[in-house]
């Protein structure tokens, strides 16, 4: 957990061009900015997506993002090549050391069991609504807790079987997306082709990243398996932590190298 | 052995080209966690703008006299490479931009290393190309499997509209830039060229 002063920013809300704005901070909506996911591992690319959401958002007028919450999936999701979710989140925390809003937190990788991501959403706005942020306390409006993600993300709702329609419907509902659109994504596409989307799609914030920053974390783990480097693809501390601790040495992806794989996960 | 990063004179004069005492110092930030890559300031120094297969021929005499900074004089003289994206392959083609007797020493006598870039056809440029198929040996094609377009036009746009780019430089480049009160306009926007009128050909 970080440890807020407030010295450090009670009284100051910043804006994207990092200037205060002191009467018309009062009027915009706060928000807090979830993103979940395997984070395996972290890479500039979802650190990017955070900025270009907070930009976003404040360049509509009408909301103040307090605040950014990493929270990495449980181990028990199984997916492959997923490493111990400590590692995930620690790798995280160093990420982060030089974010002065955006925060890692463990409590979904800690549960006993996996969780649908509407149920880690209403964690986190049941922790606002009693002790507000990290950075103001419950001195301000409870914020407004909104789920961060990519395009692609935003496709796998179309997937079936995968999202319940009750959860999507909470979801754009109750607490809003905002979502970041990647090459080859249609996201205007994706809203207009679903009636729940529609209907709320003034609650999904659609950003656009026009850098083309594609670091896909399945590529990471490739390269490091193959001893490729990837340095400027993720923070340096991270990649001193994935060495130190061994990680990623093997890939799933090379056949070559699956007979040391067979460690009885299922994938 | 060693990478060498060469900023261009500011007699190049291209559009919003900040002083090369300040992109030497942010280079010069960029590569402090690297153990292999440096920034070199001759070409910089230079009275006048210099083409490209000078620079080289300077790098070339300074190894051969001096050795790398990490080996001395030690090793066998290295080979002096140029590293470029795919887009600059693809200039060799527009006509007057670099001399034939250039291009030709360069594949010739240094070599290229080539990191192709979305949209880029490297191997369509090199077949297209007399001299270039020529030496084709000599011209090394390496693929980056992640799409990583981040343009230097992209990142002085979003700073003149006071948008973040963080994890797209490096944080001590963006201090650099904040504490210097760079790239705060911008000349593709038309609504600020009124600031921009400093006398610069671009």
């Amino acid at each position: 957990m970080k440890k807020w002063t407030h010295s450090m920013h009670r009284g100051r809300v910043a804006t994207a061009g990092d200037v205060d704005v002191p009467g018309k901070m009062k009027t915009r909506i706060p928000v807090v900015l979830l993103a979940c996911g395997s984070f395996n591992p972290i890479t500039n690319m979802h650190l990017r997506l955070f900025e270009v959401a907070r930009d976003h958002l404040h360049q509509t007028g009408l909301y103040q993002v307090m605040e950014g919450i990493i929270s990495p999936v449980n181990d028990n999701y199984r997916k492959k090549d997923l490493v111990s979710s400590h590692h995930r989140v620690a790798m995280a925390r160093l990420a982060l050391q030089s974010s002065d809003w955006i925060r890692v937190d463990s409590w979904e990788s800690e549960q006993a069991q996996w969780m649908e991501t509407v149920n880690v959403l209403r964690h986190h706005q049941s922790q606002l609504l009693r002790y507000g942020t990290q950075m103001e306390g419950l001195d301000s409006a409870a914020p407004e807790l909104k789920l961060l993600c990519g395009a692609d993300v935003l496709k796998t709702f179309q997937t079936p079987n995968l999202w319940k329609d009750s959860h999507i419907q909470e979801i754009v509902e109750k607490f809003g997306l905002v979502c970041v659109n990647r090459a080859g994504h249609d996201p205007k596409g994706y809203i207009l082709g679903s009636p729940i989307l529609c209907k709320y799609q003034h609650n999904i914030h659609l950003a656009r990243e026009p850098v083309l920053n594609e670091i896909s974390a399945t590529y990471v783990r490739r390269a490091l398996a193959q001893g490729q480097s990837v340095k400027y693809l993720l923070p340096d501390a991270v990649i001193a932590y994935i060495k130190d601790h061994g990680l990623y040495m093997t890939d799933s992806s090379q056949k070559a190298r699956s007979t040391q794989k067979n460690k009885g996960k299922t994938s | 052995m060693e990478g060498i990063i060469s900023p261009v004179n500011d007699n190049y004069r291209k559009k919003d080209l900040v002083s090369s005492h300040h992109r030497v110092a942010m280079a010069r930030l960029a590569l402090q966690s690297s153990d292999w890559i440096r920034v070199d300031s001759w070409e910089s120094e230079q009275a006048q703008w210099m083409e490209t297969v000078n620079v080289l021929r300077h790098h070339q005499s300074q190894l051969l006299r001096y050795g790398t900074q990490m080996e001395g004089l030690d090793s066998a003289a290295p080979e002096l490479k140029l590293l470029c994206g795919a887009d600059v392959l693809k200039t060799f083609q527009t006509p007057n931009l670099w001399k034939d007797s250039h291009i030709q020493e360069i594949v010739e006598k240094f070599g290229l290393v080539c990191v192709n870039r979305a949209g880029h056809d490297p191997k369509g440029y090199i077949l297209g190309s007399p001299i270039l198929c020529k030496y084709q040996h000599n011209i090394h094609l390496a693929r980056e499997p992640v799409l990583n377009e981040i343009s230097a036009t992209y990142v002085r746009r979003a700073l003149a509209q006071g948008q973040s780019v963080k994890y797209l430089l490096p944080d001590a480049v963006i201090a650099y830039i904040k504490d210097h009160g760079l790239y705060m306009t911008d000349s593709s926007q038309k609504a600020r060229s009124t600031q921009k009128n400093k006398g610069k050909t671009s």
